[in-house]
């Protein structure tokens, strides 16, 4: 079976995009599939270190590109869970080390050996971003509620349906459901109204998020965390479950209505 | 007095040259250009000089002017017959009036001007640039732009920047479902929406230029 390849992009920078994709990688991993997480951020490389495996890279997917190794010498096995593949990027070079060509033949290259491409896109509009959504046959914009990232979402949505390589999906991370209640930030119907795109996903903002990343221990590992939780239901709706979303209660009570009131008044 | 007009219409822009002196009306175009240059770059020019005759030569002085503002000059349309050779020697095309032959098919009584449909959501960073009418329907989010010679009406909600008249038409209007423009602009007139409470209930608003500004009303069926 020929491999699926979906690229995570945002527009905006530290909305969660790697975070994003180590995750939906070891979930898709963990419902049996074989998954490969490919870094397109050549550079400015985290991939690797919110998956805890930065310590095992020899070659890059520079040294692929430019045919110093072979693609198997380049992936990393992630031990934890069965049949989950790192292709890090190279941290000593820039975006124009790897032309989107290379990303499409890359992903060519290792459409048989998997179930699922992940891509970590960088942030911008730029050729990092090129090179991130030439291979895709499927592309998952990650924003937060924040008027500056839906922002940056919709400009990147506009370039994405230019390349035809829409429609795309949607994911809303670090949703405050407090904040969400005082109106205080956007709500998932404020931003699905601006973008009016499929969403596929909302992820609660979740202290322990920090936490595993600074581990390197995605947190679909703990099955204890909301956002843990949020990312495994991506998971299975990218696999074409019907998963009802996560309950993340955005409309005020009585006595918060009535705050709310006291403190306009 | 006035002596040019510049008017969008489906296939570019429009010039019209009035009576009098050419040297005035040249440089009158050259200053209504420069006004607005940047929405005229790139723009197909056809010239309407009425019965005037205009040599090789001074065709070529208009060409060439306009060529200066990154317009490009396609057709002259003159009642003189010199006038008509003097522009087919440049390689331009002509036409004897003004008066666009009946279409097929189609009836009008009165006046009418030409636009352009988009069904689309305009996105961030994209932008619609058209010399006649405008019409939207979808949602022109906040970062993108609409930019028409003529009217612009948004059958959705209006977020982004729009500039109707931009050929300094003033009569110019801009309508939309839900007008909560970022910036608005009319003719050689421009307007930021007041602030807003956020739990404010959409009405279809219509903007136009009244004493020398901006005012914005509801949107009725009849005006």
């Amino acid at each position: 079976m020929a491999a699926k390849v979906m690229t995570i992009t945002s527009g905006k920078g530290g909305v969660g995009k790697t975070t994003a994709t180590a995750n939906l990688s070891v979930a898709l991993a963990l419902l049996g599939h074989r998954v490969a997480a490919v870094d397109a951020d050549i550079g400015l490389r985290n991939l690797d270190v919110v998956m805890g495996l930065e310590n095992r890279i020899v070659y890059d997917i520079v040294d692929v590109a430019e045919g110093h190794c072979r693609l198997r010498q380049a992936l990393i096995r992630d031990k934890r869970v069965p049949d989950l593949f790192l292709l890090p990027a190279a941290q000593t070079r820039d975006k124009t080390a790897v032309s989107p060509e290379d990303m499409i033949e890359l992903c060519d290259q290792m459409r048989n050996d998997f179930d699922f491409i992940l891509i970590d896109s960088p942030a911008g509009i730029e050729q990092g971003f090129r090179n991130a959504i030439a291979p895709a046959d499927k592309v998952l914009i990650i924003t937060t509620p924040e008027v500056s990232a839906v922002r940056d979402a919709d400009r990147i949505i506009g370039l994405i349906e230019a390349e035809e390589k829409g429609p795309a999906s949607l994911i809303i991370n670090r949703i405050k459901p407090e904040m969400v209640r005082y109106g205080d930030m956007l709500n998932t119907a404020d931003v699905l109204e601006i973008l009016a795109i499929d969403l596929v996903g909302i992820v609660p903002d979740d202290k322990a998020i920090i936490v595993s990343t600074n581990k390197g221990v995605p947190i679909v590992l703990d099955n204890k965390a909301p956002a843990g939780l949020a990312f495994h239901n991506i998971a299975r709706r990218l696999l074409g479950e019907e998963i009802p979303f996560l309950d993340i209660r955005e409309e005020p009570n009585l006595l918060e209505r009535f705050v709310r009131f006291i403190r306009q008044g | 007095m006035t002596r040019v007009r510049i008017k969008g219409t489906r296939d570019g822009l429009l010039v019209t040259l009035g009576e009098g002196e050419l040297a005035r009306a040249l440089a009158e175009l050259e200053e209504r250009l420069n006004g607005t240059a940047s929405f005229f770059k790139g723009a197909w020019v056809a010239l309407a000089v009425g019965k005037r005759e205009l040599s090789t030569e001074e065709i070529g002085r208009i060409k060439a002017l306009l060529a200066q503002n990154e317009v490009v000059l396609g057709m002259v349309i003159g009642e003189a017959p010199a006038t008509r050779a003097a522009a087919r020697n440049l390689g331009l095309e002509t036409k004897r009036s003004l008066q666009p032959g009946p279409r097929p098919g189609w009836r009008t009584e009165g006046e009418f001007s030409e636009g352009a449909l988009f069904r689309c959501t305009l996105r961030s960073g994209q932008i619609i640039r058209h010399p006649g009418h405008v019409v939207v329907i979808g949602d022109v989010n906040a970062g993108s732009e609409v930019i028409a010679g003529g009217d612009i009406v948004i059958w959705g909600r209006l977020s982004g920047t729009v500039h109707a008249g931009a050929t300094g038409d003033d009569q110019a209007i801009v309508c939309a479902l839900d007008l909560d423009p970022t910036q608005l602009r009319i003719g050689k007139h421009i307007a930021r929406p007041p602030e807003q409470t956020p739990d404010r209930r959409p009405v279809p608003e219509m903007a136009f230029v009244q004493d020398g500004r901006i005012i914005v009303r509801a949107w009725k069926y009849s005006f």
